[in-house]
């Protein structure tokens, strides 16, 4: 497996792992938020 | 089985609970598969090259998109004809996953067209009808988010996400038709003349996960949304765990 | 009554000619700002001129859409409205009815003298002219929808924009597009159809719509 010529797709790397990334950051940081709002919310109902 | 004990948001709570655990795991299994299929097995394309690999998270974030605006907007219009407020929570749930891949599938469609047809921004129909997608979703949040009244608000959001699911196969046709009369280059959206089997598989797997993703974590604010406005019923004070 | 409701909201209008006028006044100056800052190449003018009028016109139209409703609305009478035994449907198609006549009508009139300054030629003119005559009522219909939903809410003016202007893309589209086949010498007749057709779907079915939201935000 070569890595390098892997990472550099062709030589398109850039809009592939700009894509991915983009989904990542998008879906991870939904999933974070809403942990963070489950935390929130559970809080308060504790009070 | 009674099922409609369901139907309120107390009873479908611990429900909910339980279910997410069995759709966020065969999800991420299902990411994974679907991603090492994309790029390990699905071989590089004839005329794209590797760019086209976006495809497999740029589609059925698209799809994602159009399918979670039509069922958003059948639980607001469920919850506005039968008085349900799970339905209504529902569908406010359901927004920002939507408007989140829709978003997705702009910005990854975006990184496609720039290598693939040399702009970073194309105005065919499916681009500018998915932009759209996107307005009315933040229409749909922005008028929830504006309105104190929770019933209120569900009730007006579900005309208004009615209102625009209507709208959008009108959307697409006059996108369409505008798009084929201005464009100027002649523009193949989807050029793919043979479409290897693996690679049809990659997009469904995918498809699947997103699937499944989205059920888990519209699942997960529907449960946060359920102790937000149910906080003054009995049920959550003796102990909502 | 919906003569009434007419008649009435003309009245008031009419005291309050100022706003009318400067909803007016707002479209005109929009317009004007797109050859100062593009450039007074004629060729390029008559080419973006369908799309800039029709632009301009939507957004003048949004600073009078929030009115519809929220003047009755703030002093009761909406309520009151609401209790009459007429269908509601009425007097939201009196109210709409009005608000045409006194916001849009001035705008359609002055299009093809604005269409001049792009150097439009008379048969685009008179293409822009019934485009804007079929589309600005649609535009009315589908903004008192936005208008109902947000009565009374903060950031209500800013907030029909967003809800509204997606949803009416594709009269932009097709109002525009007509002007554009006139100037290129196709016929229009495609796209004024599919307009007239899109009038007679928003007579049905947005005051409908929009009774509705009347009586969700009144609740």
């Amino acid at each position: 497996m070569n890595w390098s010529e892997f990472f550099s797709m062709g030589g398109y790397g850039f809009y592939v792992w700009g894509s991915y990334l983009t989904a990542l950051i998008v879906i991870g940081g939904e999933v974070v938020l809403l942990m963070r709002r489950k935390k929130a919310c559970k809080r308060v109902n504790r009070d | 089985m009674n099922w409609y004990k369901y139907a309120s948001p107390s009873a479908f709570y611990p429900l909910a609970g339980k279910m997410i655990p069995w759709f966020a795991i065969p999800a991420a299994i299902l990411f994974a598969v679907g991603l090492y299929i994309g790029f390990f097995v699905a071989p590089t394309d004839f005329q794209q090259g590797d760019a086209y690999r976006i495809m497999f998270i740029h589609v059925p974030a698209a799809w994602m998109g159009m399918f979670l605006y039509v069922l958003m907007a059948f639980y607001a219009g469920l919850g506005w004809a039968f008085n349900a407020r799970l339905s209504s929570m529902m569908a406010s749930a359901l927004a920002v996953t939507g408007a989140l891949f829709t978003f997705i599938s702009l910005v990854t469609g975006a990184f496609w067209g720039k290598p693939t047809w040399g702009t970073w921004w194309v105005w065919d129909a499916r681009m500018t009808s998915t932009l759209i997608l996107l307005f009315l979703y933040v229409g749909f949040i922005s008028l929830q988010s504006a309105i104190d009244d929770p019933r209120r608000a569900d009730r007006a959001g579900a005309v208004l996400a009615l209102v625009g699911v209507i709208n959008v196969p009108i959307i697409y046709f006059s996108v369409q038709w505008w798009n084929t009369l201005h464009q100027g280059a002649t523009i193949r959206i989807l050029a793919k003349p043979t479409i290897a089997p693996s690679m049809v598989a990659a997009m469904l797997v995918l498809l699947a996960a997103c699937w499944l993703y989205s059920i888990a974590i519209v699942l997960v604010r529907l449960r946060c949304i359920i102790l937000e406005r149910e906080q003054n019923a009995a049920w959550v004070a003796e102990g909502a765990a | 009554m919906f003569r009434w409701i007419v008649a009435r909201d003309l009245t008031l209008a009419w005291r309050r000619r100022a706003d009318v006028l400067s909803t007016l006044f707002f479209f005109v100056i929009v317009v004007s700002l797109f050859p100062l800052g593009i450039g007074p190449e004629t060729q390029l003018l008559r080419s973006i001129a369908p799309g800039v009028v029709w632009v301009a016109a939507l957004l003048a139209s949004m600073l009078s859409l929030g009115r519809v409703f929220a003047n009755d609305y703030q002093d009761g009478t909406l309520e009151q409205m609401l209790l009459t035994p007429q269908p509601l449907y009425l007097v939201v198609m009196g109210k709409v009815l009005a608000q045409w006549l006194v916001s849009e009508v001035p705008l359609v009139l002055i299009a093809p003298l604005i269409g001049v300054q792009f150097d439009l030629a008379p048969d685009a003119l008179l293409t822009l002219f019934i485009s804007l005559l079929l589309g600005t009522p649609i535009l009315s219909l589908i903004g008192s929808i936005g208008a109902a939903l947000t009565l009374g809410l903060r950031g209500s003016g800013v907030l029909i924009s967003l809800l509204i202007l997606p949803l009416y893309i594709p009269v932009l589209i097709f109002g525009a597009g007509a002007v554009d086949a006139s100037i290129t010498g196709m016929s229009a007749q495609a796209n004024l159809y599919l307009l007239a057709a899109f009038l007679v779907v928003s007579l049905v079915f947005a005051p409908w719509a929009t009774s509705a939201a009347l009586r969700i935000s009144l609740e």
